[in-house]
């Protein structure tokens, strides 16, 4: 082995636990799936950028927990925003749109002009829409026009789980396909797929990106690169809604070549956000 | 990867796993476990299940079992799967596998639930072999299978046998519900694994139940180590604590049979 990952757990960390992913010529990991705000069922960890820095985490695309259900919407783009600023560039604003909203077209204007975001990261299951919805394409369109870039979550919590009186299910992910091969050069990311997704809805999604944070099996991540493209799969946490070891670990778990271990932790995010 | 934490994965499986063997399957399950640091897995159930198998299904599971944990006896210990719904066969099964074979514990899934008196003579035999005791649980939003038991069903079981330690798989997946439902319940123990790597699920195991009732555990090959794993690597507590689920909590329970066999681990 020409390389030699190892996972360091610092004996100082009772209240903060660290667990950094560490190799030779470590590449600056980027985060494509971390939140900020707050989850309505339950206090997460409040993890800030020293808390990702410590983890090795450089840069992390950030969207807001709030946009699930507050009505607001510019509102809590505004709150991510600063908390981003805040964050001294270590989190990258994932703005928030909701079309069943009126006036959504206002959001995203604003999330581009004023908070110069280049990301929309977009929640249709928790507000009420399908991809294959007209609506959903006049969104999608508006969105590229501005030259930003797409994340669609599509699910949050294992619905097993989730508390009785909100109920969601996943996203139907199908109509994407059509979608984008309609629009070769859209900037399109699906967070928290699942190995079914991928095989199924996802299927020949060729210039679609997805993250890590909801592969699960053994040897998850050497699966899924059997099966999706290396240069189409991100690192992703889906912290702090998630321990963020839980993807730091997919990457020792699977056996990955340097190059692969680049490219899913820098490089294709960079290619995702355009940079 | 350093070795700081000696650790034994207590829920492991032959399936989702690639390799036409049940030999091949585990070894696969250790290259990964290599990997990050795992030493010991416990493994259960065959290379293909059913929710409600027959004596033959279960002895072709277990068989499996010990089929795999003969090519690996110094990594893996292996608990033997029983149906409820066939006392007799499950009796004479649990004689082969862990009185007259090498497994130390007993797994029991989804056939039935666990709350009626239909069960005690599997949980008073086993218990008589120091065998560890294990049953799956969930609280689902959605629908358990008809005979899934949730916590509760377990608490029910574990009154009418105060002395014995018995496993809350998954601690009911649902884990908010099923610590509280499990925390008064003292001969009762936390299995962390095979839900999602939930942020908070650690911390509040060992808030209500103290981390010598928790159990790091996989559920893999269904999930990855490294999720599970995460819940007590990625957890605000300290490290003490973080061995005692990894390994100590476990140890404990399996040190009077491995001690009975005279297994050195
Ligand atoms: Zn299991």
């Amino acid at each position: 082995m020409n390389r030699r990952f190892f996972i360091q757990t610092s004996t100082a960390a009772a209240t903060t636990p660290l667990l950094a992913l560490n190799q030779p010529h470590s590449p600056e990991l980027v985060d494509v799936n971390f939140a900020t705000g707050k989850w309505p069922f339950r206090e997460l960890p409040k993890l800030n950028s020293e808390a990702l820095k410590q983890r090795g985490i450089m840069r992390a695309i950030t969207g807001s927990l709030e946009a699930l259900l507050t009505r607001d919407v510019a509102a809590v783009n505004a709150r991510l925003v600063a908390v981003c600023k805040a964050s001294g560039g270590v989190m990258l604003a994932a703005g928030t749109l909701h079309p069943r909203l009126p006036a959504w077209r206002e959001d995203l204007r604003r999330c581009r002009e004023e908070h110069g975001m280049k990301v929309i990261r977009l929640h249709p299951n928790y507000h009420g829409y399908q991809l294959d919805e007209p609506l959903f394409a006049e969104m999608l369109d508006a969105i590229l026009e501005f030259g930003m870039a797409v994340q669609i979550v599509a699910q949050m919590e294992d619905q097993r789980t989730q508390h009785p009186l909100v109920q969601v299910a996943p996203v139907d992910l199908k109509p994407l396909h059509d979608l984008l091969q309609a629009r070769p050069k859209a900037r399109v990311m699906v967070l928290n797929t699942n190995a079914t997704m991928i095989t199924t809805a996802l299927r020949g999604c060729v210039s679609l990106w997805i993250d890590c944070a909801m592969i699960e099996g053994v040897g998850g991540l050497e699966n899924t690169l059997k099966i999706w493209p290396i240069e189409k799969l991100c690192l992703g946490t889906h912290a702090p809604f998630f321990y963020p070891e839980s993807s730091l670990l997919k990457l020792v778990e699977s056996d990955l070549s340097e190059t692969q271990m680049t490219s899913m932790t820098a490089v294709n995010a960079r290619a995702f956000l355009g940079t | 990867m350093n070795a700081k934490f000696r650790i034994w994965d207590l829920h492991c499986h032959l399936s989702g796993v690639p390799g036409l063997t049940p030999e091949e399957r585990l070894g696969q399950l250790l290259r990964y476990a290599d990997r990050v640091g795992i030493e010991r897995l416990c493994v259960y159930m065959g290379m293909k299940w059913s929710q409600d198998p027959k004596p033959d299904d279960f002895r072709r599971q277990n068989d499996e079992v010990l089929r795999a944990l003969s090519k690996h006896s110094n990594r893996a210990f292996g608990f033997v799967t029983l149906n409820p719904n066939h006392v007799p066969e499950s009796l004479a099964e649990l004689e082969r596998c862990v009185a007259d074979g090498p497994m130390v514990g007993m797994k029991l899934w989804v056939a039935k639930k666990c709350d009626g008196a239909e069960i005690d003579p599997l949980i008073a035999r086993a218990a008589e072999l120091k065998a560890v005791i294990f049953q799956h649980t969930w609280f689902k939003t959605t629908t358990n299978y008809p005979g899934e038991s949730t916590p509760d069903d377990l608490v029910k079981l574990a009154k009418r046998f105060p002395e014995v330690p018995i496993i809350c798989g998954h601690t009911g997946g649902t884990w908010e519900l099923g610590i509280r439902a499990i925390r008064d319940q003292k001969n009762l123990f936390a299995d962390l694994a095979g839900s999602d790597p939930t942020a908070g699920f650690t911390e509040m195991a060992v808030r209500e139940l103290g981390a010598e009732r928790v159990i790091y555990g996989s559920d893999c090959g269904g999930r990855s180590f490294a999720s599970q794993l995460a819940k007590v690597h990625g957890a605000a507590i300290s490290d003490a604590q973080r061995q005692q689920i990894f390994h100590g909590t476990l140890y404990n329970l399996m040190n009077p049979i491995l001690k009975a066999k005279g297994i050195q681990a």
